[in-house]
């Protein structure tokens, strides 16, 4: 690795390694067509941060993002990455810098997993064992084990893994910049979830700056540090945080879109690393069970965490399951809860498990605890409590004879959520 | 992540390869009836060939018919009709492949259903006629014939070309563009790849038109097994006649066969 393209590892979580996107004024006409599709659009997307393109079918969200790579060409306007007008250097020179993201992964389905991460860093002339490493460093941070699918063609993979392998595509030559359009649209519900995480994830260590388009609300609030609505000729219906846009929606089309249960959605802007969670007895793979009861039964825990030597957690089995001479990984796959997924996420986890809880991983996968329904259901009891405080520390001062009145106004604006 | 134990079990027997294994993938691609033909082939040609040599040692043949079958004869003539059909498709596949990737880029798209539509008309008109037509136009011989095949096979290729071309997922092209790969270099390292198991198959259909047709060349002093054919018939003698038409199938098998190994390795591992 050059100084210049330091490996996303060496970073350090939290530097901001992205750039700044403002659109100033991006029209986009196609021949014949009366109305524009993308009209004077301006935008400043903050470097470090993922902006969500969010709006209905035909609402030019999509254009809006080809246009920052010049897979479509403005009509007029520019468009500036960092210093630098997108026009400056050829179109496919300038989307070797910008990661690029499509539905389903799009992985070229004749080259093996690691010539699909490879295909930017070849065309920009890197050697072979730096592509090397760079290909299993990216494997790794996408939660795919190198040694197993690297030599593997993409027919051979599940969707979500052809969806992180296109992530990781995305990010080979670590680009400042990444575009997503509908990245997580072709998986089921689950595997998005942990897709959407692992993003979150990914994007804490690396803070790049993301783009993404998606027609789901909800993908919006959970991914976004803002929010774009785009209306009809991508007019901005409203560009702001996630709360903000719960909150006090801009406009009636902007209210509509957002939809109704807007106060269940909030579930979705609370994540579960701001809950303490419960830190049960913890098994090596290898250890002896017997060892491992008697550990557990002095901590008064019926189920032990299984973790494997990466810290990762591999099964969560009762004491009563556990046989044979030493722990195993267990059969079964165990869904994980990544630290950053929100409440809404947990609570549905919850509810297929058997525990009444989940496992809750940190940065790659590590353990961090648990979380149970007692714990999510006290937080948000706290939540509440804290806005109800916060209401009456204001009505007081009103001394107003409609207190109703003034709630709701208070209510109205989101300072009190 | 925490997928990870599950994603090994389905798939995890393709980890390492041998070359049996290989073989064994080569072949669960094709469907049964693909295999038979594949297998079958080889066989057939062999025993064919095997008959002949038997009849040929055994039968009591007179001047005429052991001039005509003479084995220095047949070799020198199988030798030319593969000459033929070879040069033939090495220049339908030179000409029918550019012109197919030019017809599915940019504005020449827009031609592409006129050249179908004359490559079309080429072929159906009858083979005799074109190669008697250019016979009298640039003189009889072995590149005359070559050029009325060539002309009567670009169909199949021009027309697999287009439609394989055409048949690859736009999303994987605009995904090449979109991390920055050259219109070229999609064309060379995702299009094409992709595209060549339908080009291949019209390679196939172009190889086993050539060997039918380049019977016909003997007519314009091209060589091949047609002049075999020809002498038995014009001098009346069935056995001629017959292993001379025996032999040009057993060759159209053969090629047919070698079409369908090449598709077969044509196709991109991972596909």
């Amino acid at each position: 690795m050059t100084t210049t393209e330091a490996a996303p590892g060496s970073t350090g979580a939290g530097s901001i390694s992205g750039a700044e996107i403002r659109l100033e004024d991006v029209t986009k006409r196609y021949p014949g067509q009366e109305a524009a599709a993308v009209d004077g659009l301006s935008l400043v997307i903050p470097a470090g941060e993922i902006v969500m393109f969010v709006g209905p079918s035909g609402c030019g969200k999509t254009t809006s993002l080809k246009m920052i790579n010049r897979l479509i060409e403005p009509t007029s306007g520019a468009i500036h990455i960092g210093d630098n007008d997108v026009r400056q250097q050829s179109a496919d020179e300038l989307r070797r810098t910008i990661g690029y993201v499509i539905q389903g992964g799009s992985l070229f389905p004749h080259m093996t997993v690691a010539k699909n991460i490879a295909i930017v860093p070849k065309l920009l002339g890197w050697d072979d064992d730096r592509i090397r490493s760079r290909v299993d460093e990216l494997l790794e941070l996408v939660s795919l084990d190198p040694g197993k699918y690297r030599d593997r063609y993409p027919r051979e993979l599940s969707g979500g893994q052809q969806q992180r392998v296109g992530v990781a595509r995305g990010l080979a030559a670590d680009p400042p910049v990444i575009l997503m359009d509908e990245p997580f649209g072709a998986v089921d519900p689950i595997t998005r979830v942990r897709l959407q995480d692992e993003l979150l994830s990914i994007q804490r260590e690396l803070r790049k700056t993301i783009v993404c388009v998606t027609h789901d609300i909800d993908e919006a609030i959970k991914l976004g540090d803002r929010i774009l609505i785009l209306q009809e000729g991508a007019q901005v219906g409203q560009y702001d945080t996630p709360e903000a846009v719960l909150a006090s929606p801009a406009n009636d089309f902007v209210a509509d879109f957002v939809g109704a249960g807007s106060s269940l959605k909030q579930l979705s802007l609370s994540r579960i690393s701001e809950i303490e969670l419960r830190r049960p007895t913890t098994a090596r793979i290898g250890e002896r069970t017997d060892e491992v009861k008697r550990r557990a039964e002095s901590n008064g825990d019926r189920a032990v965490v299984v973790l494997d030597e990466h810290d990762r957690p591999t099964a969560w089995p009762w004491l009563r399951q556990l046989k044979g001479e030493t722990i195993h990984a267990g059969e079964q796959d165990l869904v994980n809860l990544d630290s950053r997924a929100t409440l809404n996420d947990a609570l549905d986890t919850m509810l297929t498990n058997s525990h009444g809880g989940a496992v809750v991983t940190g940065d790659r996968d590590a353990y961090l605890g648990v979380v149970d329904f007692t714990s999510v259901t006290d937080f948000m009891r706290a939540q509440q409590e804290a806005v109800e405080r916060d209401h009456q520390a204001e009505v007081p001062a009103e001394s107003n004879p409609e207190d109703e009145h003034v709630e709701e106004v208070t209510s109205d604006d989101g300072s009190t959520r | 992540m925490s997928d990870l134990s599950s994603a090994g079990g389905p798939v995890a027997a393709m980890d390492t390869p041998t070359t049996g294994e290989r073989s064994m993938r080569l072949l669960g691609r094709m469907n049964a009836e693909a295999a038979i033909i594949l297998f079958a082939i080889p066989v057939i040609v062999v025993v064919g060939f095997a008959a002949y040599a038997i009849w040929h040692a055994t039968a009591s043949l007179d001047s005429v018919e052991q001039k005509a079958l003479a084995w220095g004869e047949i070799w020198r003539q199988i030798w030319g009709h593969l000459k033929l059909t070879f040069v033939s498709a090495v220049l339908v596949v030179a000409v029918a492949v550019p012109l197919g990737i030019a017809l599915t880029r940019g504005r020449t798209k827009a031609a592409a259903p006129v050249v179908v539509g004359i490559a079309n008309a080429g072929q159906a008109a009858p083979s005799v006629g074109l190669i008697v037509l250019l016979a009298m136009w640039l003189g009889p011989g072995f590149w005359t014939a070559v050029l009325a095949l060539t002309l009567y096979a670009i169909l199949p290729v021009l027309r697999n070309t287009i439609v394989g071309l055409q048949g690859v997922d736009r999303t994987l092209v605009e995904a090449g563009r979109g991390v920055g790969m050259s219109a070229r270099s999609v064309l060379l390292r995702v299009e094409l790849p992709l595209a060549l198991p339908v080009i291949m198959t019209g390679v196939r259909t172009a190889l086993v038109l050539l060997v039918g047709t380049a019977t016909l060349a003997t007519f314009i002093n091209g060589g091949g097994l047609g002049a075999t054919l020809q002498a038995g018939i014009s001098l009346l003698r069935y056995p001629v006649i017959v292993w001379g038409a025996v032999l040009v199938a057993l060759l159209a098998l053969l090629i047919e066969w070698l079409g369908r190994v090449l598709e077969l390795f044509a196709r991109p591992k991972g596909v």
